[in-house]
């Protein structure tokens, strides 16, 4: 055991090809296997979310109850909320760092193989758990993904627990893999790898990963605080003992707000790989990038609570929040305003990461707009927790950020297997998805300017036309993710056998492996100048 | 963190079935709890279980490490990655406290003023009139639902006390470290002895003081916002206390069976003295806010 | 590329075809509202809107630009450049320079949201799940206002009216051209009182008091929703505002005050009317906890079906349960909200529906003897 024993070892000793199986996935420490999992379990993820998203979309299709009850509808929503950010983006984000960082910075494998295998253990069994509640005596979790006390304490389904104890794991989790990476980018870069040759996606992550360790924490204490107002009788969020309901949503925010942009960074970093690859130009201004990086992650410390203009906050808080929220502006735009210019006089193709990265540049831009909008504390009071908030995240999280991802599935694809992914299906995907997903979303924004609450089972007669829209654009979004999982499936078997390179602009250390890599990416650190 | 140096080998640790064994421990751990909290007559069986493997997962993980390390496996790189692992453990801890100190100045400095009127007064006018704000909160909004504290204990006595005790064993865990790196084997183990002492005192007089003030001051977890904020945060950081002291015993049994004879880093203990410090400057918080201002 | 050009062009000319005709019959703008608030949230609503999309403009001319002339296929061959600080400062300094043109306007309504003074009606505003509770604190009036649809419209069985979900039994009638202040609470969990054309939105919070404020320009119903989740009946809190001229307005309210309390008596009471009533007011105020089969949704509802107290001999048990709701829970208390008739027609029903058939009559009487 002592001395780097190799996979391939443990599966010769343990007879049984099936228990050869379950002991190489389950042991696992090596980067790219832990990375796989963590792939795999956020696709899967993706597809339990997905379905209830779409559930909720059957449900809204018309007005009137057809499919579920109010409760399981409120159940549906808050599952949907839980599912996609803690296991489908959460996870996809982690694996690419897995995969991707050793092989970057020039290093074998992660700092701590054994705590990265524990970060991602906890994650199905977190998930599990998470999940296991639909199955429990008076129903999941029906508050949102938010979980306002006092509708989470005094008047959650005893379910809840269950959910608090998940969310700490969930949050074990994420603090583990946060250690193993920041360690690794301190501690295993090949000799020459300065901070500032770092590619960009490692610095997004490094940000990243002091984020996480920043607001994971802060969240174990929020869910522990509930658990102590549920079961044991303290008066943390009711006011009857001396608490305020407003404080659950302070801290709440602490960590939820800078959870989305742990969300979006990774995503930044591989828009700033691909695009460069395709426009054959190295990536413009790489210190605005790295700066600006940087600065997103300081500024979403401190701009929570424009979350919360409508309850009640004092007027100065509002009008720092408000100041606060739009400076994220300037350094987002840095960044928009580099993925432009890379691209300006570059010499372009269309490949499908490609066509991706540039989709996402579109409609995350958009998002960022309307987020703007929403900052605007006076107009919020209009905007929230209206169906204009739901088109806004989602089209952060599922226009931007899952292009972003899906442009990172097709772009290391190759170097990952070995193997060239169908460029016609990928193309089929990429439009379906595009334009479904335009049709999904985009209505959405009508109907929370027109009023349309959020998290409601059913609606009144002024919104029936864009509901049915958007759920018409729901079911072909969804099916158009069967091609991706089809794509990836088929092409492992048939696709072409792939080049080193693969990409004819592709830069960085990874490039320089064979496809697919080596067990050990780099057994002996490469030099680099 | 500084830049890389070059090194011509890195150490890769063989797959290993402990992490695995881990989760599955806290799973039963967690769900344990959760069937003995609904009341459900597994729940503290589970629970003991969930403890039991976690224990067997501790020894097995880190004598899997240790032997390792013993067998020089480990060269300064894998320092390196245990000592920026550990910091950032630590500075996770910080944030964890960070929170809960964020919540309590909450509540004080808005929270019960606005309660109160101090504020705003319609809050208070409307739904409130009898409560008036104060620190510490005695007399709750609704004191038929959380009956509050009826004295609290002064800061100079079992918290003065608790102070004292903390920061002398931080001296003495600092002269035991420093021991250990000139080779002193039985100064270390003095140390680490002494040291635990003064940690399970700290414990016994925080329990002490805890029983204390449920049977006499009435000052439970039910005694409203004081009370809840009261044993949130001495509990969480009494139960840290817990966890170090069971870690310098673990490194005092080690340093009995010959571990730190060889004079230099050790990070094992390096890593303990720094937790232990952050455990003590965390009670230094909680003596100045929650004790005595 | 041209390929991809014309499937685009395709895809969004599918997709207006598509959206045309929603166009023409959906409202997909904020209303303008009826408030000088609400007006000027319009104004900068829009103001915003059009900073955003000349934003847009710009930079999606610029991508488009680099897509068709800097296209591979076309022989582009890429320039190397990779840093350019002027670029970099002035795409620093002007979106600061735009956040600072949208800041400025919006303190000035901020501001302006922020002035509860001098009002000349004051209303509190309670939430309960899932209803809500007017109380016009100048006048002693005070009711609540409970979702009026029918639910076989809900689950389609009978067409939906043009209010659909928008309708109460009764609504929060104000004056027009007067400053009325809302204070707003809750009692038991976060909802949130969202009337879109008063431009108000503000969450009421359980143990504390929030305000809000607004004149009304013009008389009108005006319709809005609890906009923060509350739990099973979230989607079925509606809000509806009826603002009249303020001498129709005060006749009203005087009206109200005036009003004799109902006067308890046992005189034609039997059975059947108890039942018949108690069935109505028990969909109303009962069903959406404890369904309208009365079997709950346990743990958390507890099925009445089932229930040792809805059955048993000790009939004031019954009565208190539903009068004082049960503490800490989402019981709540009626007494305040239903007279002694209603109270004592849904206890009968209670007793006498889905099998129970106790035959007991609980007396309006007996309720007026409970109330303390
Ligand atoms: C990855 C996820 C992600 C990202 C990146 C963002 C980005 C932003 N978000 Fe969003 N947001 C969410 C996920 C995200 N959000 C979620 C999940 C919620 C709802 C949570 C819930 O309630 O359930 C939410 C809700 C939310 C609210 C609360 C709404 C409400 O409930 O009332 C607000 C309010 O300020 C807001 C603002 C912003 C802003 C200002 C940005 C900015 O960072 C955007 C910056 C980007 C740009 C502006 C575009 C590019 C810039 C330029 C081209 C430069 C020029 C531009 C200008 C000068 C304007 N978001
Ligand atoms: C990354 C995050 C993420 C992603 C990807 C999505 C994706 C989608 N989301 Fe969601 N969403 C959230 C995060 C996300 N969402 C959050 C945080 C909330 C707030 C929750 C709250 O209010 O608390 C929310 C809320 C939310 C609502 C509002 C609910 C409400 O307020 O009541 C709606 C309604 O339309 C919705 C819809 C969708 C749809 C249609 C998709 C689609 O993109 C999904 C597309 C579908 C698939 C990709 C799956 C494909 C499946 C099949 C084809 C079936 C095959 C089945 C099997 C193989 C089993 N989401
Ligand atoms: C907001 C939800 C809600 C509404 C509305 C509601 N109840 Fe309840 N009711 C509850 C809850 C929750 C309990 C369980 C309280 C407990 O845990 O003891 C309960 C308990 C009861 C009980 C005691 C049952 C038992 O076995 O403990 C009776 C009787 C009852 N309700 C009658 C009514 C009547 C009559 C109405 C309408 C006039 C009503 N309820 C409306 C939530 C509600
Ligand atoms: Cu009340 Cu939502
Ligand atoms: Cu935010």
């Amino acid at each position: 055991m002592a001395n780097g024993a190799t996979v391939g070892e443990v599966q010769r000793s343990v007879p049984g090809r099936f228990i050869a199986f379950i002991v190489r996935w389950t042991t696992a420490t090596n980067h790219k296997d832990i990375g796989t999992l963590y792939l795999c379990t956020a696709l899967l993820n993706l597809f339990i979310g997905g379905t209830l998203a779409l559930c909720i979309r059957a449900e809204l299709f018309v007005p009137g109850l057809q499919f579920v009850e109010p409760n399981f509808f409120n159940t549906l929503t808050t599952m949907h909320g839980l599912v996609m950010l803690f296991g489908f983006i959460m996870p996809v984000a982690v694996g690419f760092a897995n995969w991707l960082i050793p092989m970057m910075i020039g290093a074998p494998d992660m700092a701590l193989p054994r705590l990265n295998n524990m970060s991602f253990w906890l994650l199905p069994t977190a998930t599990i758990l998470l999940i296991s509640t639909l199955f429990m005596d008076g129903g999941a979790p029906n508050f949102g993904w938010t979980m306002y006390a006092p509708l989470s304490t005094t008047y959650g389904p005893p379910s809840t627990d269950y959910m608090i104890f998940a969310v700490h794991m969930l949050g074990i989790s994420s603090i583990m893999g946060s250690i193993n990476i920041i360690t690794t980018i301190a501690t295993m870069r090949a000799p020459g790898m300065t901070w500032m040759k770092l590619p960009v996606f490692v610095w997004t992550w490094l940000v990243t990963a002091f984020l996480l360790i920043g607001i994971m924490p802060v969240l174990a204490g929020a869910v522990t605080m509930m658990l102590f107002d549920r079961n044991f009788g303290t008066a943390f969020f009711d006011a009857a003992g001396g608490g305020d309901p407003l404080l659950f949503q302070h801290i709440f925010w602490f960590f939820g707000h800078p959870e989305v942009y742990v969300l979006a960074l990774p995503a930044f970093g591989i828009v700033s790989q691909i695009i460069p690859t395709f426009s054959r130009k190295p990536l413009f201004g790489y210190r605005t990038m790295v700066m600006a990086t940087v600065l997103i992650g300081f500024l979403s410390y401190i701009v929570w609570a424009h979350h919360m203009f409508t309850s009640g906050m004092p007027y100065g808080a509002q009008l720092y929040f408000m100041l606060a929220t739009m400076l994220i502006a300037v350094p987002t735009g840095m960044k928009v305003f580099n993925w432009i210019t890379t691209m300006f006089r570059g010499s372009i193709s269309f490949e499908t990461p490609m066509l991706f990265a540039i989709a996402f540049v579109f409609m995350f831009t958009f998002a960022g707009c309307t987020g703007v909008m929403l900052a605007v504390a006076p107009a919020d009071f209009q905007y929230h927790d209206s169906y204009f908030v739901v088109a806004h995240f989602h089209y952060v999280l599922v226009n931007g950020l899952t292009f972003a991802f899906l442009g990172g599935a097709y772009y290391w694809y190759p170097k990952f297997w070995g193997r060239m992914y169908s460029e016609r299906l990928g193309r089929w995907h990429f439009w379906l998805s595009a334009v479904s997903v335009n049709v999904l979303f985009f209505p959405q924004h009508f109907l929370g300017l027109a009023g349309m609450p959020r998290r409601i089972p059913d609606y009144a007669l002024q919104f029936v036309d864009f509901n049915f829209i958007s759920s018409l654009g729901a079911f072909v979004f969804g099916f158009s993710q069967l091609i991706f999982v089809y794509n990836l499936i088929t092409s492992r078997r048939r696709g072409e056998p792939a080049s080193d390179r693969v990409w004819e602009g592709a830069q960085g250390l990874e490039w320089t492996l064979s496809s697919p890599p080596p067990h050990h990416s780099f057994q002996t650190p490469p030099k680099v100048d | 963190m500084s830049e890389p140096t070059p090194t011509d080998k890195y150490y890769i640790p063989a797959s290993s079935h402990w992490p695995i064994l881990c989760c599955i421990a806290l799973l039963t751990f967690f769900v344990g709890i959760g069937r003995w909290l609904h009341d459900l007559p597994s729940g503290p069986w589970v629970w003991l279980c969930g403890i039991a493997l976690l224990v067997v997962v501790l020894f097995g993980w880190f004598g899997n490490v240790i032997s390792e390390n013993l067998s020089g496996a480990y060269n300064e790189q894998v320092g390196r990655s245990f000592r920026s692992g550990m910091k950032l453990l630590i500075l996770s801890e910080v944030v964890f406290f960070a929170g809960f100190f964020g919540g309590y100045f909450f509540i004080r400095l808005w929270g019960i003023p606005m309660l109160g009127g101090e504020v705003h007064p319609i809050t208070s006018v409307m739904l409130w009139p009898d409560f008036s704000a104060e620190w510490p909160l005695l007399t709750n909004p609704d004191n038929d639902r959380f009956l509050g504290a009826t004295n609290l204990g002064s800061p100079w006595g079992v918290p003065l006390a608790n102070t004292l005790l903390l920061l002398t064993s931080s001296v003495t865990l600092t002269y035991a470290h420093r021991a250990m790196a000139a080779g002193h084997s039985g100064t270390l183990k003095a140390g680490l002895f002494i040291t635990i002492l003064l940690g399970a005192t700290f414990l016994g007089l925080q329990a002490h003081e805890y029983i204390d003030d449920y049977e006499r001051n009435n000052l439970t977890l039910n005694a409203g916002i004081y009370g809840s904020v009261f044993y949130l945060l001495t509990g969480f950081h009494g139960f840290h206390v817990l966890v170090g002291v069971v870690m310098i015993s673990t490194m005092l049994g080690r340093a009995l069976k010959g571990h730190f004879s060889r004079p230099g880093d050790h990070f094992a203990l390096e890593g303990v003295a720094w937790y232990w410090h952050f455990v003590d400057v965390v009670w230094l918080l909680l003596f100045l806010f929650v004790y005595w201002l | 590329m041209v390929g991809l050009i014309r499937f685009l062009g395709a895809g969004l000319l599918g997709a207006c075809v598509l959206f045309s005709p929603a166009l023409a019959a959906a409202d997909i703008n904020m209303p303008r509202g009826v408030t000088p608030v609400s007006q000027d949230i319009y104004g900068l609503h829009m103001y915003v809107i059009w900073i955003v999309v000349g934003i847009m403009a710009v930079v999606y001319g610029v991508i488009i630009f680099s897509l068709v002339r800097h296209r591979k296929s076309k022989g582009a061959v890429a320039d190397t450049f990779s840093q350019n600080n002027l670029l970099e400062i002035v795409w620093t300094v002007v979106p600061l320079i735009i956040i600072t043109a949208i800041a400025v306007p919006s303190i000035r309504v901020l501001i302006e949201m922020d002035d509860y003074d001098a009002a000349d009606l004051t209303v509190k505003i309670t939430g309960h799940q899932w209803k809500w509770q007017y109380e016009y604190l100048d006048h002693g009036v005070g009711f609540f206002s409970l979702l009026t649809t029918p639910m076989a419209e809900v689950v389609g069985v009978e067409e939906k009216d043009e209010w659909y979900l928008l309708e109460v039994d009764e609504p929060l009638v104000l004056p027009t051209n007067r400053k009325v202040r809302f204070v707003v609470t809750s009692n038991d969990v976060i909802h949130s009182w969202w009337v879109p054309e008063l431009g108000i939105k503000r969450d009421a919070v359980p143990g504390y008091i929030y305000e809000a404020w607004a004149r009304i320009q013009e008389p009108g119903t005006y319709r809005g929703q609890c906009a923060e989740l509350c739990g099973v009946n979230h989607g079925f809190m509606p809000i509806v505002v009826k603002a009249v001229a303020p001498a129709e307005f005060d006749q009203w309210i005087a009206a109200r005050a005036n009003a004799a309390p109902p006067v308890t008596s046992d005189r034609d009471w039997n059975l059947s009317t108890a039942m018949t009533r108690g069935a109505a007011l028990y969909d109303q105020h009962c069903g959406a906890c404890h369904k309208f089969d009365g079997s709950g949704m346990p743990p958390t509802f507890p099925s009445l079906r089932d229930s040792s107290i809805t059955t048993s001999a000790d009939v004031n048990r019954h009565i208190d349960v539903v009068m004082n709701g049960v503490p800490n829970t989402a019981m709540p208390n009626f007494a305040p909200q239903l007279d002694d008739e209603e109270l004592a027609a849904i206890i009968t029903y209670e007793r006498n529906a889905w099998e129970h058939d106790t035959g007991d009559l609980v007396l309006p009487s007996q309720i007026q003897a409970r109330r303390q």
